[in-house]
Formats: C-alpha cells, structure tokens, sequence
C-alpha cells in the first residue's frame, strides 16, 4: 500500500491541508492535488525548469523536491504571481517584450525571473542569463525574456 | 507607435494566460473519471515478440485493463501522413527503441506506471539497422516487409524512394570548370525538444470519440483516427490547445489511436501524457549525408553543382520521403547554375520515426552546399561574399528551371548582412568569420478556410484551424480583422483547435499561417465587407458599384462611414450579426517534381564572428547577423522573436545537438541531462535579427512565411568562421569542443 503524509503548507497565500502520497513530489501535488497547472512538468530530472516554483523565497524545482519536504513551507507558484487579476510588473514585461510564444517553459522562467529580482533587485544582463539558465526555451533565443527582466526590475526599482 | 493592425507591435492574444499559468495545454485539462494509461515498451530497438504476459498488472488494484495486439482489429490498423506503414501498436515485431508493445490503463498514473512494470514480455533481440552503410549494404535485412510497402523499384530495398532533379549537363559542364571541390558533409539526426512532451486524451463522445492532441495538423489527425477506428469523420472531435512547441515534432498522428481504441473499452477517458523520455522515442529529425561536388570558374562563377543526398529516416515511411524530396529540391540554393544533378534518397532504419524539424531537411542541405561553395571560394581564391553575390539570382529569374521564380531582391538581404558583420574590414586577432544564405520553399501546396462573424456590438470572433504553438498566428489573424473591419484589435476573438467547430485548414508548417490561413482571414473579411455593401445599397438606393470599401472605412456618395457604423445600420434593430467565410488555396500541380511550386521563399543570409579556444575547442560566437525577407512584418515583435529562436535553435543544431545510438540502436542520449539545446548561458555574445520588407509576399499587405529561415543556414555560417579563424575544416556536425578540438589537431 501507498504511504501517506499529511501535509499542511501555503500556497499562494491559502492554507493547505491534504493527505498526500508520501512518493509524490511537490510538482504531483501541486499539479494533481491541488489542480494548480500553471507549473509544468517536462524533464523530471531537474533540467528544463518548467517546473520552477519559489519555496521559502528560494527558486527550486519542484519536480526535484519531495512534497513532504515542503511541510509548513510557503509556496508561491505562477498562479499567485496575479492574485487580483492585475499582472505584475514580470508578466506585463514577459508580454511587452514578446518572450511567452509558446508559453510552455515561461511559468518556470517567471518564477526563476522573481527569485532572482528578489535577491537582486538591479541584476546585470550576466545575471539574468545565469538566473534563466535553469529554464530551457525552445522556442526564443532568451533575448525577449532577458529585456523583460531587465525592464521589470526598473519599473520595480523605480 | 500602432498598436493594433498591420505592422503594429501588438501583444500577443493569448498571451496573458501564458503568464499567469492559466493557458491549458493538454496535460492540464481534467476530464471527470479519466484513466491514465503508461505504454510497455522494450529496452531495446529491434526484437521479435514472443509472448505478452499480463496477468500480474492486471492483478494489481486499479488496474482496469492491459491493451495488447491481441485486442485490436486484425489485420493490424496501419497509418501515416504519406505510407500507410505505421501500426497502432508494434506488430509482433519491434522496429525501434521504444516502440509500445502493450499499454496499461488505470485509476492512477501510479498504478499504470507500477503496472507497465509488471507486463512480461518474451522477446529475442535481432540487429538494429542504425546507420546508413549498414541500411545500403547488399544484403541487408529489409526493415520493412515489402508486403506493406507502396511497389516500386526500391521495395526490395532499405530505400524508401529516391528522387532525381536537375538541369544541364553536368558531365559536359565539368570539362568547362576551372575548379572542382568534392566533399561529403554529414548532418546528423536530432530531436524536435518541444518543451511540452506530446499529450493525448481520448472520450466517448456520444456516438462517436472526443480526441485531445498537441497536434501541430487536428484535421489529418480526424481523418486518421476516423480511418482507423472505421468512423464518420463527422463522429471525430479533435480538440487541439495550443501546443507547447511543435517545430515540426507534432506534425502528425502518432499514440492518438491507441489511445482512441482504449477510450472506447474503457468506455470512459484515458489520457497519455509522455515522458520527455518517450517524446524523444516519438520522433526525431531526419539525419543526413551530402556528397557534394561543385565546379567554378576562376572568378567564381558557377559552372555545376552535383548531389547525392542521403537521409537516414526511421522504420515508418511517415514524412520521410517528403523531407528528402523537398530538401534535396532546392540543393542548388539560390543561384544561376547552368548543370546541376540531385540524387536524393530516403533510407529506412530500426531507428525513431522521423518528422520533419523546423527547416524540412533545407538545414541539413544547406550545410553541405554553402560549405563546399566556401571551399571552392578559398580554392579560387574568391572572396566568399563576392562567389555568392557573383552568382545569386535577380528578382524575378528563375534558379530552377519552372519553378518559382526569385520572389525578392535576394542581394539586398545579403549585402544588409555582410554590412552588419563587417565583412571586408579587418576580423581582430584569433576571430574569424563566416557568412551562408539559405533559401526554403514555403507550402507547395495549401488549403484553409476561415470564418469571421461580425457581432451586433461590432467586436469579431475569427474562426481558423491553425495551431498556434508560439508562432502567434492568433494575433496575426485579430490584427488582420482590426484592421480589414475597422475595430480595436481588443475586440476581436480567436477560436482555434476543435475540428467540430472551427472549419479545414490543410496543417500548420511551412511558415504557411500568415500566407494562406491569413489571406483565408482576409478573405473572410472581404466576404464581410461585400455583405454590408450589398445591404447598404439595397438600403439607401443606390448601385453597389458606388460603393467601395477600404481597411474599415465605406466610402459612398455621400461620404465615409466607418464600418462598425456601417454594421450598426444594416443590422438595424433586429441585431444578428454577418458571417463572413473565406478561402486561400495553392493547387496541386501533379507535372511538378514537387507537386506544385513554391508559393513564397524563405530567403536568409546568416553572417557569424567567432572565436575558438585552442585549449578546448570551445567556439564563441561573438557576433551573429541574420537578415531575411519577410515581405512584411505584420507584427514586427513576432518577426523578430521567431527569427532570434531560430537563430538560437540554428546555434543548438551547429554546436551541441545530435542523437546517439549504440550498436544496438538503443537511443543512448534520451532526455535534457544528455541532449543539451542552448541555454540562456549558450548565447551568441551578439544577436542581431533584421527584416527586409518590400511589401512583396504572396500573403495579406505582401507578408512572406518567416518562422523557419534563420536556422536554415546557421550551421555553415558558423562552421566557416570557425575554419577563417583557425583554418580548421570540419565537414560533420555539430561543432562539439571534442570535434574541433581533433580538427585544429589535424590542420595541415
């Protein structure tokens, strides 16, 4: 039979408290459970990054960390990026630049996008490059994402 | 600046759930009481099935069923966009590594993945055909059976078909060439790496079966599954979301009826959402060998071109004769050549099915073209930019004889990048660099309808069957419709992927949408606009000749009238709405090697600055430039992100991509740890994306198809800077530190 864990976390700001399978990893709960799609699932290996999402402030993959581990944890996942419809400064820049085309991999990038300007509020191109490395786009050359970077974290830093 | 209508740098419609993660893409749809299924498949390529054992998975609870060959219609139902070859499920035989050879359907995607484990499958291995000596040897094992192969000379063969072109002579040609440069140059096979893997989901759907695809073509897909499940296409609805990411991968059917036939045991829905694993093992791009051979003049002039092109396709004929014919048509690219002979031949192999990749085999051409011209040039003596301009076409001449005709000033896109990278000024210190023109066909043939509905509050919903999987087809078609009925672009609906609803459209490729389905839209618009001056001259009197209309504006005697006006008065109290429906074709020309022309090329001019680290055989590209003829950039924010991607997926196919397989024809490299593509730290230093516009494409306001052309030649252009700063010559790909590094070993 299939272990369980009852888990309590944070997601987006509401409280969650379900009975998981202990084997499923943060992505699987997130994506199956609690029916929060936004994040992504690709590799599953930790590669592509389409699954990022912030635990505790940090960048992790999602589908890399067991969902027991984020027990007590607050989790923010690209659906509570807009919370009252109105998008943040990342998202409105990700589409006055033009860098979502398929969209796939761009919840990953988002979240890589804001750990990194919480960190770093003035990231340097460099920087930015490093932060999105973790997330693989196949459809744009960076160029788009790494603009809309830069241009949120003016309009934040403003 | 425009915001909205042609040219305009409108946000993407769409776009707003791509951020918030609210856009669905097939694994995220929920069905009520849906099933999940995990395919058995073989850890290795090529084996005789002896026996299914399925009784242990079918003990475990929530496991409701284990579909095998023995459960599906006899003879096995076969299919394929072009042969009929490929099975719903491997045939007593496996011919490549993955290939399902039963499926689980259960309660959980836990139990069918535990389940999958428990299947027993006896199987005796057999030798795996994974390359194209060994396919071509006399001799060899027939992958396929001739019993299912369309006759012809080859059948009892591994050549799927072979094709012939040309032109002139080129025996009695070389006898009049000063130079003659022979060389082969290989390309090797690849994987789409979408970062979406394929995701299907089949239902009941009343009498007939609902089918969710990340399909590139949902109307090939209806009458595929229609065909296998012996169903009215009427009774099949394809529901298509935005795929996330096709370039070519998701062209055509593939799990979708297996996991149709398992819908309708299960009586309810099953989905099957792939690994990134499997989706390696769905399809891969077509590897090739180019033997080329290309005679000069002293100054430069073309005096022939000669190609035996070969392309290692996988077990199923699928694309792959169509990949090799329409790359190997325009081998000769876009110059005035007087002999040119192509020999172009398809080869079967234990390997991966083989779908087209963004550039329809031009790449892999293209590569062994522009590098051989470049080694006749140094062997001439020949500035590499002079060869080319020397011998490219003028607007308007043919480059191969009865087929389109050059559709742009091709010499404006090349000189715009030679500018750019600085050709002829001094190359600093260890750099080097290298400049390639490519030149693809678009849509030999074509056919899409759209239909537009102008509502009574004067906003407008588009009906169109492309796919739109990044390319932004969408906001194409809502600018077209802002600007052709005069509303804001925020007005305007796009209703895409659902073959009950939305009519035909042939497929999404080629760089076709903004051509074909965007003068469908346009069509659409003008059928609308023909409506309301019909009813606006029945309605005030007067000849409908009197009466004209323009981008949104009516002009009638007595004045302008905007069309929402207009539409407010001829719907009068009553409301309603006008329908509009409108068509783009490109017929078939069966006398034509191709089956038609081309409607439109893609023409790009790449030019690349790097640097190599003798150490490690890393190359840095320090500049990248590419230029193309986009007619017209409807949306310059889409030209320019389409044009980067390719750009960088050019980088990835010339640097780091290439499948692996072991002598066993396992695919020893699946997934993102041992296939890298370009990250944000893979960068050109530089990338600088340009458009040439002269209004000149076949499509709406003189658009040309653009989504393909900056990666058609990025391989050589890199390749070339490479040799220029090091004088290393590498003729096979990609550019891996480990290759050049052997190269600049072995210089002379």
């Amino acid at each position: 039979m299939t272990d369980t864990f009852h888990l309590e976390f944070t997601v987006n700001g509401r409280l969650r408290v379900l009975d998981i399978a202990a084997s499923h990893t943060l992505l699987d709960v997130l994506r199956d459970d609690i029916g929060l799609t936004g994040t992504k699932e690709c590799c599953v290996v930790g590669e592509c990054g389409a699954c990022t999402v912030i635990v505790d402030g940090r960048s992790v993959n999602s589908c890399l960390m067991l969902a027991a581990e984020a027990d007590g944890a607050d989790v923010l996942t690209v659906e509570g990026l807009a919370p009252s419809g109105q998008l943040d400064a990342l998202q409105q820049a990700f589409l006055d630049t033009g860098a979502a085309q398929c969209g796939f991999c761009i919840p990953g990038q988002l979240m890589s996008a804001r750990a990194l300007l919480q960190r770093t509020p003035h990231p340097t191109p460099e920087q930015i490059n490093e932060a999105l490395a973790g997330t693989l786009c196949r459809c744009a050359g960076y160029e788009q994402s790494r603009q809309a970077v830069l241009a949120a974290a003016e309009e934040v830093g403003s | 600046m425009k915001d909205q209508g042609v040219g305009a740098r409108a946000q993407r419609i769409g776009g707003v759930g791509r951020v918030t993660g609210g856009q669905r893409y097939v694994a995220d749809i929920p069905l009520a009481d849906m099933l999940h299924a995990k395919l058995v498949t073989l850890d290795c390529a090529h084996a005789r099935i002896l026996s299914i054992d399925t009784s242990a998975a079918i003990a475990l609870p929530g496991v409701h069923f284990v579909m095998t060959p023995d459960d599906l219609p006899k003879p096995m139902p076969r299919f394929g966009p072009e042969y009929q070859d490929r099975p719903v499920m491997a045939d007593g035989e496996t011919k490549y590594h993955g290939e399902a050879v039963a499926a689980v359907v259960a309660d959980t995607k836990d139990i069918a993945e535990e389940a999958a484990l428990l299947v027993k499958v006896e199987y005796e291995v057999l030798p795996a055909i994974h390359t194209l000596e060994e396919a071509l040897a006399p001799g060899a094992e027939l992958v396929q059976d001739p019993a299912i192969r369309r006759p012809g000379p080859h059948i009892a063969s591994n050549i799927l078909s072979e094709y012939r072109f040309g032109w002139g002579d080129v025996d009695a040609a070389a006898a009049d060439a000063d130079i003659v440069v022979e060389n082969t140059y290989d390309w090797p096979s690849q994987t789409q790496f979408a970062i979406e893997p394929h995701g299907f989901i089949a239902a009941p759907d009343g009498d007939g079966i609902a089918v969710w695809s990340s399909i590139q073509h949902p109307y090939q897909l209806q009458k595929t599954v229609a065909k296998v499940l012996g169903i009215p296409m009427a009774k099949v609805r394809v529901f298509a979301p935005d795929p996330g990411g096709g370039f070519g991968g998701k062209q055509h059917t593939k799990l979708e009826p297996l996991v149709a036939f398992m819908a309708v045991r299960a009586g309810q829905p099953v989905r099957l959402i792939l690994t990134l694993e499997e989706a390696f093992q769905a399809v891969r791009s077509t590897g090739a060998r180019m033997r080329v051979r290309t005679g000069i003049k002293a100054d430069g002039t073309l005096v022939f071109q000669d190609f035996v092109n070969e392309f290692l396709v996988g077990c199923y004929g699928d694309t792959g004769d169509r990949v090799s014919a329409k790359g190997s048509f325009l081998s000769a690219g876009p110059y005035r050549t007087p002999a040119v002979r192509i020999v172009s031949r398809a080869v079967l192999s234990h390997t991966t099915p083989t779908h087209p990749m963004r550039g329809f085999g031009i790449p892999q051409v293209t590569w062994a073209r522009e590098s051989n011209l470049d080694e006749a040039a140094i062997a001439a003596g020949v500035d590499r930019l002079e060869i080319r301009l020397k011998n490219l076409v003028k607007y308007g001449e043919e480059h191969v004889p009865g087929d389109t005709p050059a559709d742009g000033d091709w010499a404006q896109t090349v000189r715009k990048a030679a500018e750019e990278i600085g050709w002829g000024t001094p190359v600093p210190p260890g750099r080097g660099r290298g400049i390639a023109i490519g030149l693809k066909s678009g849509p030999t043939t074509g056919l899409s309808y759209s239909t537009v509905r102008f509502l009574a509050d004067c906003s407008a919903i588009v009906f169109s069957g492309t796919s739109d999987m990044g390319q932004g087809a969408r906001t194409i078609y809502a600018q077209i419709v802002a600007e052709e009925l005069g509303i804001p672009l925020d007005s305007v609906s796009v209703v895409m992927g659902d073959t009950a609803v939305v009519p035909y459209d042939q497929q999404t490729s080629a760089s076709r949408s903004s051509v074909l389905m965007g003068n469908a839209v346009l069509n659409a618009c003008r059928d609308i606009q023909r409506k309301l001056k019909a009813r606006m001259a029945d309605m005030e009197g007067i000849e409908e000749a009197a009466i004209s209309v323009d981008r949104g504006v009516m002009r009638l005697p007595g004045g302008e009238e905007a069309l929402p006006a207009v539409l407010k008065k001829v719907l009068g109290r009553m409301g309603g709405e006008i329908v509009g429906n409108g068509e783009a074709r490109k017929d078939a020309l069966p006398e034509h090697p191709l089956g038609g022309t081309a409607l439109f090329f893609e023409f790009n001019c790449t030019a690349i600055e790097a640097e190599v680290d003798e150490e490690t055989g890393e190359t840095d590209i320090l500049r990248h430039v590419t230029v193309g003829d986009v007619g017209l950039a409807l949306n310059p924010i889409q030209v320019t992100g389409q044009d980067e991607g390719a750009a960088v997926m050019g980088v990835g196919l010339s640097l780091m991509e290439h499948l692996i397989w072991g002598d066993d024809g396992r695919t020893r490299n699946l997934g993102a740890i041992d296939y890298r593509i370009p990250t944000s730290l893979d960068l050109p230093r530089e990338l600088h994306s340009f458009s040439v516009e002269n209004g000149d494409g076949p499509g709406p306001y003189g658009v040309k198809g653009i989504s393909e052309g900056s990666l058609l030649c990025t391989a050589p252009a890199v390749a070339a800077a490479v040799r220029d700063a090091t004088g290393a010559v590498i003729r096979d790909l990609p550019l891996s530190p480990e290759r050049v590094w052997r190269a600049l070993q072995e210089r002379p």
